[in-house]
């Protein structure tokens, strides 16, 4: 085994000559950059509405461009499209397997996707001409779990899987145009910027990735989180990403400086982030823990200045409108429940 | 996690690994010392040996694996639904009850790993001997069966009759309640291989999902010389200071502060809060007079622009009167191409060329010549990504040209100066009116009530109580 260990510690000093390189641009500290910032007064957000339906635990939600529409999903074998603002369900869409992990909404609002334990992205169309809900495509070729799945447009959509890889897939065809191997750990959550060119996953091997669609090729690492990261967004500018992990924290990797800028942990939290979600302007980060539930943080301060407490079991995902109005807390105990 | 199913050699080894765990669960329930303890159960006037009641079984996986009921009963009906037990009352009603109900194990000689695939031979010779026993015992589905069977294997169909009649003389020869044992037994074991229509069919596969166990990641050769060309290449990229990134973080936040509702609330207000719309109304897609606060946004950024349709619209507008409107339009096409169907590219890149690159072209865009030869070499060989570099250079052409002038120009101004400032909506004058609201504590509260209340009991869940109202 002389070659392998070789390039072992090849790959290893050239990993260390990186760290290097980033520690050499490290030339002001957080601290000293905000320092001028205005505080952000303590963000008291109150539950507007109850969505009340599913029978069992919500893994996962999203909401469509409108800001209005949004779809959760559970393991009751459900899939439910809710008029958030009126509280009505648009589509109850049952599922064939009920092991269902993540769902989208597809940007143009025609479709939504889900997949979990069947290892498939489920494809439905919800403009079909005869006013049924019907899958429209199943996409199989993922040997792993689906955890993340998210659409570029009617035509892609890319998922991430407990086998390690992200897929894009051609949705007319039911295809696969790029596998993104990589990971050396389950791909647990991945984000789309506003441009489509590339894309982000954070995965069991502690470390999130950043993909470059056309290309397939990984273009930057991040790693600094000691457990798996379970939650993965953009922030709103577009140049950096924001984690977060079973390790109880979240980190803000920047894409320009190519490493982690900031953290935000507090020693009295001790369980692991299930979500994340920062706020239109991004001045506030929106996290979801096992602790039943969400922090508010100061994205700039790195201070918690909120907390949502009010679901009775885990938070297993957030997300915040487009206009920024408002955002929307899943959980286990069935329910979402929209803040404001 | 996943349930493994097709080897890539095609032999299926269907669901093992949960099968094996339910079997080793099974097995240690037959433990003389620590298993279940078993009783004689009255069958009508018969007395069937080594059974158990539904409690038991319930009690005795809470007791053994420390769980809850619910997930006792969710385990339990688990070992029922794939024939490890069998309910000796109602044996078509594969379900745990945890009462007084009576089961019993399944012997392992049929058990579903060991007499997996369940023969089709087999299935005929059971379904004759029921038709022998007792003319019309067999039920609409299984006469079904039995005569699509006649009619598939009807070359062995005499070897199935002689079968069936000798095992029916030699179960005469058996005490009562040992033939009644071994019907039962076999009754479950075709209840779960071929279940009646409608009944879930716990066997099934479903759509063929591939085995993952030979397609995790290798920390070989390989995977070291990848990472080895990752780490060189990341090595070469040119960091920014992260002073300089920090920095465009605090002026992002502060330029979006006034756009962001959860921060500063929103005129004329929160649809959320006071049940008025009007804010989505006024910000609706294509509106005869925008908000200010939405003009404003078109100067953050070029994005931000394109990205508002109405911007688009007023863009195209200002760029008609500079007679540069093909550019946005070129570049409009080229999104379409990117992001439409797989099926229409060529199409799509076809008309792009005819009415935008081609020589003479009604909307001739003007790219250098380096990119224009590079994408008329590309459209050749049509993809989706093949208009990227013409497309980039019209966007940087528009961002640093048109853009700026557009902000500058009396169109934009002009829109600036008319555009509404909503007017905060009065608040609601019945105060009673106003819904309950439980608003988020303050984190220190809520770590404090958590140490002093330690094992608080826990909500219900039923109304939109929040933790802590103490306030």
């Amino acid at each position: 085994m002389g070659e392998m260990e070789q390039l072992r510690k090849e790959a290893e000093s050239l990993k260390d000559e990186i760290t290097a390189a980033r520690k050499a641009v490290q030339d002001a500290t957080l601290q000293d950059t905000v320092s001028g910032t205005v505080v952000v007064s303590r963000v008291q957000l109150k539950t507007r509405k109850t969505l009340r339906g599913h029978l069992a635990k919500i893994y996962a939600m999203h909401w469509s461009t409108d800001s209005k529409l949004c779809v959760s999903a559970s393991q009751d074998g459900k899939l439910i499209v809710w008029d958030s603002y009126t509280t009505n369900k648009v589509n109850a869409i049952p599922l064939k397997s009920s092991w269902v992990m993540t769902c989208s909404y597809a940007p143009s609002g025609n479709m939504v996707a889900c997949g979990g334990l069947d290892n498939m992205c489920s494809i439905y169309n919800l403009k079909a001409k005869d006013g049924n809900v019907k899958v429209m495509r199943e996409l199989a070729a993922h040997t792993g779990y689906l955890s993340c799945c998210r659409f570029l447009s009617d035509a892609e959509i890319i998922t991430s899987s407990g086998d390690c890889t992200c897929v894009l897939w051609d949705i007319e065809t039911g295809t696969q145009k790029t596998v993104f191997a990589g990971h050396t750990g389950d791909c647990m959550s991945l984000a789309v910027p506003l441009d489509f060119k590339t894309f982000i996953s954070g995965a069991c091997d502690f470390t999130a990735k950043l993909w470059d669609i056309r290309e397939g090729q990984c273009r930057q690492t991040f790693s600094g989180h000691e457990s798996d990261i379970n939650a993965i967004a953009f922030f709103p500018n577009g140049n950096a990403v924001i984690t977060g992990s079973d390790d109880a924290t979240c980190k803000l990797y920047d894409l320009r400086a190519d490493q982690e800028l900031i953290t935000y942990q507090d020693s009295s939290i001790m369980c692991g982030v299930t979500s994340i979600a920062p706020s239109l302007s991004g001045r506030l980060i929106l996290a979801g823990y096992d602790d039943f539930n969400c922090n508010i943080w100061d994205s700039l301060k790195a201070e918690r200045v909120g907390v949502l407490a009010g679901h009775d079991n885990r938070v297993s995902c957030i997300g915040v409108t487009a206009d920024g109005m408002a955002c929307c807390t899943g959980s286990w105990d069935s329910f979402l429940k929209i803040w404001n | 996690m996943t349930i493994n199913t097709l080897t890539p050699a095609g032999v299926q080894r269907e669901q093992m690994p949960c099968l094996t765990k339910m079997e080793r669960v099974i097995v240690s329930m037959q433990d003389p010392d620590m298993g279940i303890k078993m009783r004689n159960q009255r069958l009508l006037i018969t007395v069937i040996p080594h059974a158990m009641t539904g409690r038991d079984i319930v009690d005795w996986l809470i007791q053994k694996y420390s769980i809850t009921e619910e997930e006792a009963l969710h385990t339990g009906n688990f070992l029922v639904k794939y024939g490890y037990i069998y309910p000796l009352k109602e044996p078509r009603n594969l379900c745990l009850k945890q009462d007084e109900t009576p089961y019993r194990f399944q012997t392992p000689y049929y058990w579903i790993s060991t007499r997996w695939p369940a023969s089709e031979l087999d299935y005929a010779i059971y379904l004759a001997r029921k038709n022998i026993r007792k003319q019309g015992e067999l039920i609409e589905y299984e006469k079904e069966c039995y005569n699509a069977l006649h009619k598939r294997i009807n070359h062995t169909w005499d070897f199935v009759v002689m079968q069936a009649r000798e095992q029916l003389r030699a179960s005469k020869q058996r005490r009562k309640s040992d033939r009644i044992v071994l019907e039962c037994q076999e009754q479950a074991f075709w209840l779960i291989n071929r279940p009646p229509p409608g009944v879930m069919d716990i066997l099934e596969e479903g759509p063929e999902r591939r085995n993952g166990a030979n397609t995790r990641v290798q920390l070989n050769v390989e995977f070291y010389k990848k990472e080895i060309e990752h780490n060189r290449k990341s090595l070469g990229r040119n960091r920014i200071k992260s002073s300089i990134c920090l920095e465009s973080f605090v002026k992002y936040c502060e330029q979006y502060q006034d756009h962001d509702p959860i921060m500063q609330g929103c005129l004329p207000s929160n649809p959320w809060i006071t049940d008025d719309i009007m804010y989505w109304n006024m910000n609706a897609e294509m509106v005869p007079m925008p908000t200010k606060l939405r003009v404003e946004r078109w100067t953050f950024s070029f994005m931000e622009l394109l990205n508002d349709p109405l911007g688009k619209k007023e863009l195209l507008t200002y760029l008609e009167k500079e007679f540069s409107a093909e550019n946005l339009l070129f570049w409009q096409a080229c999104e379409e191409v990117r992001h439409g169907e797989a099926s229409k590219i060529a199409e799509k890149v076809d008309e792009v060329y005819k009415q935008f690159l081609a020589p003479g072209a009604s909307r001739w865009v003007n790219i250098d010549s380096k990119t224009m030869e590079k994408t008329l070499q590309g459209i050749k060989h049509p993809h989706r990504f093949v208009m990227d570099d013409a497309q980039m250079h019209i966007y940087f052409l528009m961002k640093k040209d048109s853009y700026p002038r557009y902000l500058k120009s009396e169109l934009y101004k002009n829109l600036l100066a008319r555009a509404v400032v909503p007017q905060e909506t009065k608040k609601s004058v019945f105060p009673f009116m106003r819904r309950q609201r439980h608003s988020s504590p303050s984190p220190a509260l809520v770590t404090q009530t958590a140490e002093d209340n330690g094992k608080a009991q826990p909500n219900t869940g039923k109304t939109n109580t929040g933790t802590a109202a103490q306030i």
